[in-house]
């Protein structure tokens, strides 16, 4: 009977406990980012770090997000909630561009 | 003002000295050999002054002799990394140099990147160390004005006053025709930096009243033509800005953002990268990427630097000296 509920509160524990969210990491490194095109799970918090000597800064391509400008080591997460294909672009370098692809 | 005959400081074949002329006969003398400049003594001072076509010093107006102005650019105030800690003091050096010169310049042009993150307090300073220049400085911004949450409203609030749409402006000084170009706003996704098309309609616009013999100074941050796709130094429309200027008689295009000097020339119109007084560059694709280039401490100054500019009345076109903080 002990182990039946021990089972039981085991169980219910697990069932309440977050799912963590997933988080990945794009490196802002020699003017490209990497990974240049990442694909991740809806729900993932995609964090650009700055490791350049100059700042650069992300927006997204339909004005979803627009960080602010970023020097060396600074960051900034976007959390991308919707499955779908997105692209960024670096506001100072527009030239510099990635996409994010977002799967259920 | 009475002019006295000199005999030209660079006697050539083409100059003409007459036993004690008598100014008609001396205008007709160089009228005759083309030689088209008269050099006089004004206030002890040897002049050129223009001669047209029949030998005539020609209408009063034109009398201005020469005329020289500095570009400054990339000053990127706030920057504090390796390949320069001290940006402030460069620049001071810089303008120690230019309060130095055996002419005083009648304009300082800052061809952008004014401060390095557009925070309040670099501007702040800069305008204060910009203060210690000994003439009027025109401004454009570069990308790194633009980076308040306004996306270049600090800018436009302190350098904006007169200008049109994102700063653009034109001017008169000394006959030379100025045209401020503002090419830093609206970045697109995958695209090179543009003017747009307000910019070239008011570009069109102002050029009418502009007649094809006045000198004409083009300048604005990012390079109006391709020096380097791949790093985005080049204006995606700045080939229609081109166009409207081919017909005039001497274009010069005074741009900043590589951090080093660039020039070419194509017909009628010369182009121009300065140096910056914050940090080098390096080359066109001689690094992986085009951020600030480390060099030993000792050499920093020769990659820093400064553009001379001058218009002498008489030549169509503008003198372009470029000088490093260590020369």
């Amino acid at each position: 009977m002990k182990k039946l509920a021990l089972f039981f509160v085991a169980g219910a524990l697990l069932h309440s406990l977050p799912v963590w969210a997933a988080e990945k990491e794009i490196e802002i490194k020699n003017y490209v980012f990497v990974p240049q095109n990442l694909t991740v799970a809806a729900g993932t918090k995609v964090t650009w770090k700055n490791t350049d000597q100059i700042p650069h800064g992300v927006a997204d391509k339909n004005k979803l997000f627009r960080s602010p400008a970023l020097d060396t080591g600074e960051s900034y997460s976007f959390t991308y909630a919707t499955p779908g294909a997105y692209s960024y672009f670096c506001t100072l370098h527009p030239y510099m561009t990635g996409t994010v692809t977002v799967t259920k | 003002m009475t002019f006295k005959p000199a005999i030209s400081p660079e006697s050539n074949k083409n100059s003409v000295y007459l036993q004690s002329p008598n100014r008609r006969e001396f205008l007709r003398g160089c009228a005759w050999t083309g030689a088209g400049v008269l050099w006089a003594l004004v206030g002890g001072v040897p002049q050129a002054f223009a001669l047209d076509d029949t030998g005539s010093l020609g209408h009063e107006a034109v009398l201005v002799s020469s005329f020289h102005f500095v570009q400054i650019s990339d000053t990127h105030i706030g920057f504090n990394k390796e390949a320069n800690p001290e940006p402030i003091k460069t620049l001071h050096e810089a303008i120690t140099r230019i309060n130095t010169m055996p002419v005083r310049p009648s304009l300082i042009v800052h061809t952008g990147d004014i401060t390095h993150l557009s925070r309040p307090a670099e501007f702040d300073t800069a305008a204060e160390i910009l203060k210690g220049l000994p003439a009027p400085v025109r401004y454009v911004p570069g990308e790194h004005d633009t980076l308040d949450e306004g996306a270049g409203k600090l800018y436009l609030e302190r350098y904006g006053k007169g200008t049109k749409g994102n700063g653009w402006y034109s001017f008169d000084d000394h006959g030379v025709h100025f045209i401020a170009l503002v090419n830093v706003f609206n970045f697109q996704a995958g695209h090179e930096a543009t003017l747009g098309v307000d910019q070239l309609k008011w570009l069109a616009d102002d050029l009418r009243a502009v007649k094809q013999s006045t000198p004409i100074v083009v300048f604005t941050h990012i390079p109006l033509w391709s020096v380097y796709q791949p790093w985005g130094w080049g204006t995606e429309d700045g080939g229609q800005a081109l166009a409207l200027l081919r017909d005039y008689g001497s274009v010069t295009i005074l741009n900043g953002h590589i951090h080093q000097v660039i020039q070419k020339v194509e017909g009628n119109i010369t182009f121009h990268t300065a140096r910056s007084l914050a940090y080098p560059q390096p080359a066109p694709g001689a690094a992986p990427s085009p951020g600030p280039m480390k060099v030993p401490a000792e050499q920093l100054r020769g990659y820093l630097g400064i553009t001379d500019v001058t218009a002498i009345q008489g030549n169509r076109n503008l003198i372009l000296a470029n000088s490093t903080l260590a020369s």
